[in-house]
This record gives structure tokens, C-alpha cells and sequence, in this order.
């Protein structure tokens, strides 16, 4: 579904993306962790072009990303993405938040779209809240409508770059549940998080990077109770401390 | 003090008609520089914003060359060097239609669109780059996620500093009687040559220009209380003269 094939990234003359080689297949969950400044987000901004590289190729549910028809609008349709700051448009609706994209972009119906917002809410258990506004949500129900207002365009992929970092720590769960109910429906995820309890319970593989590199990938069981790089150990015993 | 008050010479002979004449005028010149300014201003600020470098570098040069021109010169520049430029009919259509209010227009508005534009950049460069970048993850094209969300936002952010610049436009259309614009401080020295009576006569134009920018500033704070983004507190800004 996803595929980096020798990608090489730089921010001026920083190498942030260092010969990366990974392939996320359909359906699979993949989390991706490591100390902060190591390319993680910049990683999965690459896969719906937010950020371009320089060298190697990036192929994305069967097109290269360096295909001159490409068309990033269109890929964007089928990959959504969370961000860390919920980003909720502030001068609309909850509802309006969802059903933006699909009538603008897919040209649903007005009608059609609401529909599909309203079974979204559901899904992410806040039905009530269509016709709020972003700022009168708990940080949790605005992630949660962040949430639907990606699936709204039925994504291939969901891309999350630490969905729980800006939350209270009691409105993260809520915000896990939906994740994890969405990876048990089969929908190919790759999350950027240190929440280490989603990774066992939910990842089918953890990848661990350094310094723009990925050092480490396996199962959650093999990373989690044997990491195999010293730098790894390091950050596990870290972040397990606290 | 040897001066005579004399408030008549307000209401006497043709005074109250001038000066009448000379407020509907004012608002008709600023009112269509207006429409110029801020739809330039909108425009080239929202251009000077986007990453297609080319664009960004024509709209920053039309605000640096027009704000960066004393609007006094630009007056004399549209009245006095434009007209014999164009072909003969439009020259001769323009001078039988107000030559001098639609010269008022261009230079108050191209002036005024350059400083309405800085006022459009520092309002979008306020909103956080991921808003912009959520919008386009879902789809839709940077034209779409400037015309549906940035813009939208901006606008409302930007009502206190766009209300500033909106009277400092007001008062420089003052500026336009010197390339013979018939706008109220025309009118109210006209009323002090014909009367003599040069303190009334201000006094009289200062407090009609008061009570315009007054009434303004009134309307657009309820207008921004009502268009305000729920949860978003815009902070008052001060624009400079
Ligand atoms: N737009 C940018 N311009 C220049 N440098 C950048 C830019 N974005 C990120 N960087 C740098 O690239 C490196 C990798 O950043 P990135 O945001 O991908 O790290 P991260 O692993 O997501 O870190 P964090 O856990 O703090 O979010 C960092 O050194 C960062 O400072
Ligand atoms: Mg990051």
C-alpha cells in the first residue's frame, strides 16, 4: 500500500530522512516511534506530499509519487491524516468540518454528505455535537471529529502524527478507542505515538527511528521485550520509566 | 483677539449645500477606492502567502512600489501623466466624466491596496501553517483551502486593522483636492475664501469627518462581534499614521 524505496530527504543542508526502506502493506498497522527531532512526522508527511524529497521514490497504493501526472489533490482523497493540534476549521460547524471535503472535493450532495458526517459522529461515539463549534469541544471530541473529518473522504489510509500528544491525559483514551476500533475494521494506519500501550495492543509492527533513520523494526512483543539496538533500548527505558 | 466668531456663515449663502456636496463626495470617492483597495489588498496579501514563488514576488513588488510612493505623488501621476497617454476618445470621455475623481480613485486605491495587502498577509500568516495543511490533506486544492477556510479566517481576524486602514483611506481622500476633486476639505476651503472665515469653516469639515469615522469604527466593531469565530479572541491592534 505504501512503499519508500532509498529515500533521502534534506531541510536545507539537513539530512533528515536517511536512506529509508519501508513498505506498510494493506490493512496493517504500523506505529512509528523514536526520540523527538528524527524524522517521524516528516516520514509520514512525505506519504500524502506535504513534504517532497529529493532522492528515491515513494509509491502509494500503486503510483509514484514522482510520476509527472501525479496529482496531489487526488492522492490526498485516498490518504487522510491527524494531526498532533487537532486543526478543526474554527469558523465552522462540526458538521460542516466533515462534510466539506466530500462536497467540495468528491461532489457528494449536500444531503448525502450529512448523512455520512452523522454515521461518522457515531462511529467516533460524539452524535450529538454536529452543530457545535470546534471551540466549545473538549480537546478529546475535537480529535475525535478530526478523526471523522478524515474518514469522511473513505481513505485507503489514515496517517496519525501523535493524535494524543496535545491531550489531558484522561481524554486520551477516548481518542485510542476510535483509533483502535478503526484498525480492527482493517483500514491501513501509520501512527507516530509513544503511547506504547496502543503499539503492544494494536500494531502489527513498530518502527523505531534515530536521527533520520529507521534502526529497528518487528513485531511489538520482539521490539518491546527484546529491542535489538542499544539506541532503542535507550529510548524504551525512557519512555517505559515514566 | 481681534477675531469675530461668526458660526452663520455655516447655514448662510451656499455653505450648507458645499459642504453637503463636498460629504456625499467624500463618501463617494472613498467608497470606490475602497472596493479598489480591498480587493487588491485581499488578493495580492492572500498571493504573498502562497508557496508558488513567482506570484509571491509580484504581489510583494506591487505593495513595496505602491506603498513605498507618497500618495500625493501618485494623485499627480494618474491625473497629470496617465490621461495624455491614453487614445484620444478615452481621454475625451474621461474629462467630460470626472477625470479628476476616477484619477482620486486609481491612486487612493492602488495606494491604500498596497497597505490593505499587508494588513491581508500579517492575518493569514496569523492562522497556523497545519490548518492549511489539514485542509489540503483532505483533498482539497490550496485554491479551494484559501477561497473556504484561510481567506474566511483572515477576514474575520483582520476587522480591527482593516478598520483603521479603512479611515486612514477616508482621510487621505482629502489629498484628492489637490488635483481638484470636489471632496469636503475642498468644499470647506472654498467656504473660507468666500467668507473669510477660515476657523468655522474647518471646524465644520473637522467634526463632519469625526462624526464619519466615528459612525465607521461603531459599525464594523459590532460587525466584528458578530462575525466573530466562537472561541477566538482577536486582539485589538492599533495602525499607525
Ligand atoms: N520545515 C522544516 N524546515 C527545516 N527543518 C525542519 C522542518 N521540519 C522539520 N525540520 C527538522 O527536521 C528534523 C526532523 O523533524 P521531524 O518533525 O520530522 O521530527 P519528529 O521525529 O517528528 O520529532 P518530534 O517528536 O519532535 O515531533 C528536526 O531536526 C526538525 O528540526
Ligand atoms: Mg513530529
Amino acid at each position: 500500500m505504501i512503499e519508500f524505496r532509498d529515500v533521502d530527504k534534506w531541510f536545507g543542508s539537513l539530512h533528515v530522512l536517511k536512506r529509508i526502506n519501508l513498505k506498510v502493506s494493506g490493512g496493517e498497522v504500523v506505529v512509528v516511534c523514536g526520540p523527538s527531532g528524527s524524522g517521524k512526522s516528516t516520514l509520514i508527511r512525505c506519504v500524502n506530499r506535504l513534504e517532497s524529497i529529493q532522492s528515491g521514490e515513494i509509491i502509494v497504493d500503486g503510483q509514484s509519487l514522482l510520476d509527472p501526472k501525479f496529482d496531489p489533490s487526488k492522492l490526498r482523497t485516498d490518504v487522510g491524516m491527524v494531526f498532533q493540534s487537532f486543526n478543526l476549521y474554527p469558523h465552522m460547524t462540526v458538521l460542516q468540518n466533515i462534510t466539506l471535503a466530500p462536497t467540495k472535493v468528491k461532489g457528494l450532495a449536500a444531503g448525502e454528505a450529512e448523512k455520512v458526517a452523522k454515521e461518522l459522529l457515531d462511529r467516533v461515539g460524539i452524535p450529538d455535537k454536529a452543530g457545535v463549534y470546534p471551540a466549545n469541544l473538549s480537546g478529546g471530541q475535537q480529535q475525535r471529529v478530526a478523526i471523522a473529518r478524515a474518514l469522511a473522504m473513505k481513505p485507503k489510509i489514515m496517517l496519525f502524527d501523535e493524535p494524543t500528544s496535545a491531550l489531558d491525559p484522561e481524554m486520551i483514551n477516548e481518542v485510542l478507542e476510535v483509533m483502535t476500533d478503526l484498525a480492527h475494521d482493517g483500514m491501513t494506519m501509520v501512527v507516530v505515538t509513544h503511547e506504547m500501550g496502543f503499539a503492544r495492543r494494536v500494531a502489527h509492527r513498530v518502527v523505531f527511528m534515530d536521527e533520520g533513520q529507521i534502526i529497528e523494526e518487528g513485531k511489538p512483543e520482539t521490539f518491546f521485550g527484546a529491542p535489538q539496538s542499544p539506541r532503542a533500548q535507550q529510548f524504551l527505558g525512557k519512555i517505559l520509566s515514566h | 483677539m481681534t477675531y469675530n466668531f461668526d458660526w452663520s456663515v455655516l447655514w448662510r449663502g451656499q455653505s450648507g449645500l458645499w459642504l453637503l456636496q463636498g460629504l456625499v463626495t467624500t463618501i463617494e470617492i472613498s467608497v470606490v477606492a475602497w472596493v479598489v483597495a480591498f480587493t487588491l489588498g485581499i488578493f495580492s496579501g492572500a498571493v504573498r502567502t502562497v508557496s508558488i514563488t513567482p506570484l509571491r514576488w509580484l504581489a510583494s513588488f506591487y505593495v513595496e512600489f505602491f506603498r513605498n510612493v507618497p500618495l500625493l505623488v501618485w494623485m499627480f501621476f494618474w491625473y497629470f501623466a496617465v490621461p495624455p497617454l491614453l487614445p484620444q476618445p478615452l481621454q475625451d470621455w474621461l474629462f467630460d466624466h470626472g477625470a479628476e475623481f476616477w484619477a482620486g480613485v486609481v491612486a487612493l486605491g492602488v495606494y491604500h491596496g498596497a497597505r490593505f495587502s499587508e494588513v491581508m498577509r500579517s492575518g493569514i500568516q496569523s492562522i497556523p501553517k497545519t490548518l492549511f495543511e489539514a485542509a489540503v490533506s483532505t483533498g482539497l486544492t490550496m485554491a479551494q483551502a484559501y477561497r473556504l477556510i484561510i481567506i474566511p479566517i483572515a477576514l474575520r481576524l483582520i476587522i480591527p486593522p482593516a478598520t483603521n486602514e479603512s479611515l486612514n483611506l477616508i482621510k487621505n481622500s482629502s489629498v484628492a483636492l489637490t488635483i481638484g476633486v470636489a471632496e469636503l476639505t475642498f468644499q470647506t476651503r472654498q467656504i473660507e475664501t468666500y467668507t473669510a472665515k477660515a476657523f468655522e469653516a474647518l471646524t465644520a469639515g473637522t467634526l463632519i469627518y469625526l462624526v464619519l469615522c466615528l459612525a465607521i469604527a461603531t459599525t464594523m466593531s459590532q460587525l466584528e462581534k458578530r462575525f466573530a469565530i466562537p472561541g477566538m479572541i482577536t486582539k485589538r491592534q492599533t495602525g499607525e499614521f
